[in-house]
C-alpha cells in the first residue's frame, strides 16, 4: 500500500517538468499547419490583462476585417505564465507564428537556436514602417546588427514618483541628487513615512534601482560590458560604489519595513505611495494607469509627482539616461509556413499600431512607439505625464533595456538571485561582484 | 490508480486458488501502462536530460557529466537539501501530533463531532495556490491582518525573513494537511476493536492512559502511512512555495523542487535542473524504503490477544 503510491507522487514532480512540456505542446499544437481552406491562418500569442489584451486583440480585429488572404488567431496568456509557456512552446517546435515577446536576452536565445525569422530586408524594403518608430525601440530587437522582432506598443522607462500631498505636509522637495534622497530618507523616517516603497519579494524591482545607480555613478558603459560579456565586468569601480549606496541606503531604512514581503503583482507597493505610507517610489511608467485605477482621487487630484531618477554627485552618467522597456517585440517563428509568415509581416505592416491602437495605447494612459504620438496628448486627461514619458524617452542619451531582458535567462536568474541577497544584505557588494563575474556571457 | 498493482501481486502468493490470480493480475495491466508511460518513461528522460547540455530551445548537445559537476559542485544543492529537509522535518513534527488527537477526537460518533469533522476537512478543499495567494494577503506588513488588527505582535515581516518565512511554509502547509491526516487517523482509531478499551476500562484505565496504552500502538501502521505521505510528499511542495516566497527571501525557502524549477525553467538549464530532478526521486525512493523498514513484518498481527 504504502511504497507505490508514494514513488507515483515523486515520479508526479518529475513529470511535472517534462509533463509540462507536453502538456503545452499540445497546447499549441492548433497552431502552425492547421490552416482550414482558403488562405493561411496565423497563430498570435500575447499578454492577457487590462488594457494590453484589448488593445492588442483589437488590432487582429481589425486586420481580419481586411481581405489579406488568411486570419490571425489571437490567443492572450497571463504574464508570469506566458514566459514559460512561449519558451516551452518554441523549444517544442510548436511555436505560435507571432510571438509576443521583451526583446534582448531572450530574443538571442531564439535567435541562436534559429527559431525566429530574420526581419532586417524587411524592414530594408519597407523602410516606411520602421522609419515611423522611435529608433532607440530597435535596440532590444538587434541581435548581431541583424533586427529579428518588431517594435511595437509602448515604451515604458522607470520613473521617480512622488506624493506630492506627503512631500508637502513634511515641508520637503523633490530630490535633485542622491544626497538628497539620502537626506529625504532621515526626513521621513522622522515622521514615521516610509521613504520608499518597494516591492522587494518580485527581485526585478529592486534591479531598477541598480540600473539607475550604476548609470548615474558610472555611466551606461558599465552595464554595456556586462551586456557584451567582457571578462570581469562587473568588477567596474563604479559597480562596487553603486553597490555599496545602494545598501547604505537599505541600512538607513530607506525602504518601507517589511519590503522583502511585498509583492509587485499584488500591486500592494503602488497602495503605499497612493495611500501616504510611503514618500516615494522608483517604478514602471506603466504603473501610472494602475494608481489611476486604484488609487481613488490620488492621480485625478494632482497628487501624484513624477521625475527622471536624480544625478549622484560626482557621477558620470548622463542625468538624462533612462532604464525600463523601449517597447515590446513582435517576432515571426521561422517553423510558421511561408503563407503564415507572409500574413504575419502584412499585419507587422498594416495592423500593428494603426490610428486606433495608436490611440488605444494612448488613453490607457501609456505611450506608444510612434513618432509624433505627441500629437494626440492634447485633450487627453493625462497630457502632463504622457508628454514627460514621450520626452524622457525620445531626450534620453541612452535608454537601456532592463537588465533581466537584456541579459541571457541564465545570467538574468543569477542577477535577479544576488540582487535579492544584496537587498537582504546576506551578500556584501564583493561578493556580488564575484557571484556575478561568473556568470558573465553564459 | 497504480496502487492496484501490488495488491495484485501479492495476492498471486497467497492466494493458493491459482485460478483466480490471473484475472487479477490482468486488472493491473491499465494502471501498469500508465505508471510506465507518464512515470517511468518521462523519468528516463529526465535521468538521459541530466547528461546533456539543453537551454529548452535550441539542439539537446550531450555533454556527460557536466551537469552533474555543475549541480554537485554547487552550494546551492546542499542549502536546497537542508531546507527541504527542514521543511520536511518540522511540518512533520507540527502535524502529526495534531492529526492524530484530531483524528482520534474526530473518530467519536457523537453527533457535534461529525460537524465538526467536515468542517475541518475545508482546507484540503482548497488548492495551494490560492492558499497561498490567500495567506500572502493576510501576512503583508502593510495591508494585511496585523495592520488591519492593529496589532503589533502579529504585524511582522513574515516573508521577508528567512526563519519567519520558512515558519510560516511549514505553518501553511500543516494547515492545509492536517485534515487529510487526520481523516487516516479517524479511520484507524475506528478499526480498533471497541474490545480493548471496554477491557481497559475493567480494569480502571482512564481515558488518557487507554490513549497512550492502546489507541497510540494500534495506530502503529497508521502512523507508518501518514509520516510516509507527509515526509515524501514534502518533497513535492513546490506550487505552494512558489506563490508564497518564490524560495525567499533570497534562498530562505529554496527547496529542492523549487531550486528544480528555477534552474531548469527561469535559468534555461535543463541539464542541472534534470541532474536535481534525479537526486528528488533518489531521496524520495530513499525515504519511502527507509520507512516501510521501520514500519517492520507487515504480516505481524497487531490484534494478539484480542
Amino acid at each position: 500500500m504504502t511504497r507505490i503510491p508514494m514513488s507515483r507522487r515523486s515520479f508526479l514532480t518529475l513529470t511535472a517538468g517534462t509533463g509540462a512540456a507536453a502538456a503545452l505542446a499540445a497546447c499549441g499544437s492548433s497552431g502552425p499547419g492547421t490552416s482550414s481552406g482558403g488562405g493561411a491562418n496565423a497563430d498570435y500569442w500575447f499578454l492577457s490583462g487590462a488594457p494590453g489584451e484589448t488593445i492588442r486583440g483589437g488590432a487582429v480585429e481589425r486586420f481580419n476585417k481586411g481581405d489579406n488572404g488568411g486570419k490571425i488567431t489571437p490567443n492572450a496568456v497571463q504574464n508570469d505564465a506566458y514566459k514559460d509557456k512561449i519558451k516551452t512552446a518554441i523549444g517544442a517546435g510548436q511555436a505560435p507564428t507571432v510571438i509576443w515577446g521583451w526583446g534582448g536576452g531572450g530574443l538571442k536565445s531564439y535567435v541562436e537556436a534559429n527559431q525566429v525569422e530574420d526581419l532586417t530586408d524587411w524592414f530594408g524594403q519597407n523602410a516606411a514602417v520602421k522609419d515611423r518608430l522611435f529608433p532607440s525601440s530597435f535596440g532590444p530587437a538587434t541581435i548581431d546588427g541583424k533586427i529579428y522582432a518588431m517594435p511595437a506598443e509602448t515604451v515604458a522607462p522607470i520613473v521617480l514618483f512622488y506624493n506630492k500631498e506627503v512631500f508637502e505636509k513634511a515641508g520637503a522637495t523633490p530630490p535633485q541628487s542622491w544626497g538628497d534622497i539620502m537626506n529625504l530618507v532621515t526626513l521621513f523616517n522622522s515622521k514615521k513615512i516610509a521613504p520608499f516603497s518597494l516591492g522587494g519579494q518580485s527581485r526585478w524591482t529592486n534591479m531598477m534601482w541598480l540600473e539607475f545607480l550604476f548609470d548615474r555613478i558610472g555611466g551606461s558603459e558599465v552595464f554595456q560590458a556586462v551586456f557584451e560579456g567582457e571578462k570581469d565586468a562587473w568588477s567596474h569601480p563604479a559597480a562596487k560604489q553603486a553597490l555599496t549606496e545602494m545598501q547604505k541606503l537599505i541600512n538607513a531604512q530607506g525602504f518601507v519595513k517589511g519590503f522583502s514581503s511585498i509583492t509587485a503583482d499584488s500591486n500592494a507597493d503602488q497602495a503605499l505611495l497612493y495611500t501616504g505610507k510611503a514618500a516615494m517610489m522608483v517604478h514602471g511608467a506603466w504603473t501610472y494607469g494602475s494608481m489611476q485605477n486604484d488609487g481613488g482621487n490620488f492621480v485625478k487630484d494632482g497628487k501624484l509627482g513624477w521625475m527622471n531618477f536624480p544625478p549622484v554627485e560626482g557621477g558620470k552618467g548622463d542625468p538624462s539616461d533612462t532604464v525600463g522597456n523601449p517597447g515590446q517585440y513582435y517576432s515571426i517563428s521561422s517553423k510558421a509556413t511561408p503563407e503564415q509568415k507572409e500574413l504575419a509581416k502584412k499585419f507587422f505592416a498594416s495592423g500593428v499600431l494603426d490610428d486606433t491602437e495608436v490611440k488605444g495605447w494612448v488613453d490607457a494612459g501609456q505611450v506608444p512607439i510612434v513618432k509624433g504620438a505627441d500629437a494626440q496628448f492634447a485633450g487627453s486627461k493625462d497630457a502632463e505625464f504622457l508628454k514627460f514619458i514621450y520626452d524622457t524617452s525620445s531626450n534620453a542619451k541612452t535608454f537601456a533595456q532592463s537588465w533581466d531582458q537584456a541579459l541571457s535567462p541564465t545570467a538574468a536568474e543569477a542577477l535577479l538571485d544576488n540582487i535579492a541577497k544584496l537587498f537582504q544584505v546576506s551578500i556584501s557588494p564583493d561578493q556580488f561582484i564575484t557571484n556575478m563575474n561568473a556568470v558573465i556571457g553564459k | 490508480m497504480t496502487t492496484l498493482a501490488p495488491p495484485a501481486v501479492r495476492e498471486k502468493k497467497t492466494t493458493v486458488n491459482g485460478g483466480r490470480s490471473g484475472p487479477v493480475a490482468w486488472m493491473a495491466v491499465p494502471a501498469l501502462l500508465m505508471f510506465l508511460a507518464f512515470g517511468v518513461v518521462p523519468l528516463l528522460g529526465v535521468v538521459a536530460l541530466s547528461f546533456t547540455t539543453w537551454d529548452g530551445l535550441g539542439d539537446i548537445h550531450p555533454s556527460g557529466l557536466t551537469s552533474w559537476r555543475a549541480v554537485l559542485g554547487d552550494p546551492g544543492l546542499v542549502h536546497a537539501l537542508w531546507v527541504t529537509f527542514l521543511i520536511m522535518a518540522l511540518s512533520w513534527l507540527f502535524q502529526t501530533p495534531l492529526s492524530l488527537l484530531i483524528g482520534t477526537f474526530l473518530a467519536g460518533r457523537q453527533r457535534y463531532r461529525e460537524v465538526l469533522a467536515v468542517i475541518y476537512f475545508l482546507p484540503l478543499l482548497l488548492s495551494s495556490a490560492a492558499l497561498a495567494i490567500t495567506y500572502k494577503a493576510l501576512l503583508d506588513p502593510n495591508f494585511g491582518l496585523g495592520p488591519g488588527l492593529g496589532s503589533s505582535l502579529l504585524t511582522q515581516d513574515w516573508l521577508g525573513r528567512g526563519n519567519l518565512a520558512l515558519g510560516v511554509v511549514v505553518f501553511v502547509v500543516s494547515w492545509q494537511f492536517i485534515p487529510f491526516h487526520s481523516l487516516i487517523y479517524q479511520g484507524g482509531v475506528r478499526q480498533i476493536p471497541v474490545s480493548l478499551y471496554e477491557a481497559a476500562q475493567l480494569d480502571g484505565a482512564g481515558t488518557v492512559r487507554q490513549f497512550f496504552r492502546i489507541t497510540l500502538p494500534q495506530l502503529k501502521y497508521t502512523i507508518i502511512t501518514s509520516s510516509t505521505l507527509m515526509v515524501v510528499g514534502s518533497l513535492t511542495f513546490f506550487d505552494l512555495i512558489y506563490v508564497l516566497t518564490a524560495g525567499g527571501p533570497s534562498d530562505a525557502t529554496r527547496a529542492l523542487a523549487l531550486d528544480m524549477y528555477q534552474r531548469g525553467f527561469k535559468a534555461s538549464l535543463m541539464g542541472p535542473a534534470s541532474a536535481i530532478a534525479v537526486i528528488l526521486v533518489l531521496v524520495g525512493l530513499g525515504l519511502a524504503l527507509l520507512l516501510r523498514r521501520l514500519g517492520g513484518d507487515a504480516d505481524e498481527s497487531q490484534l494478539e490477544g484480542a
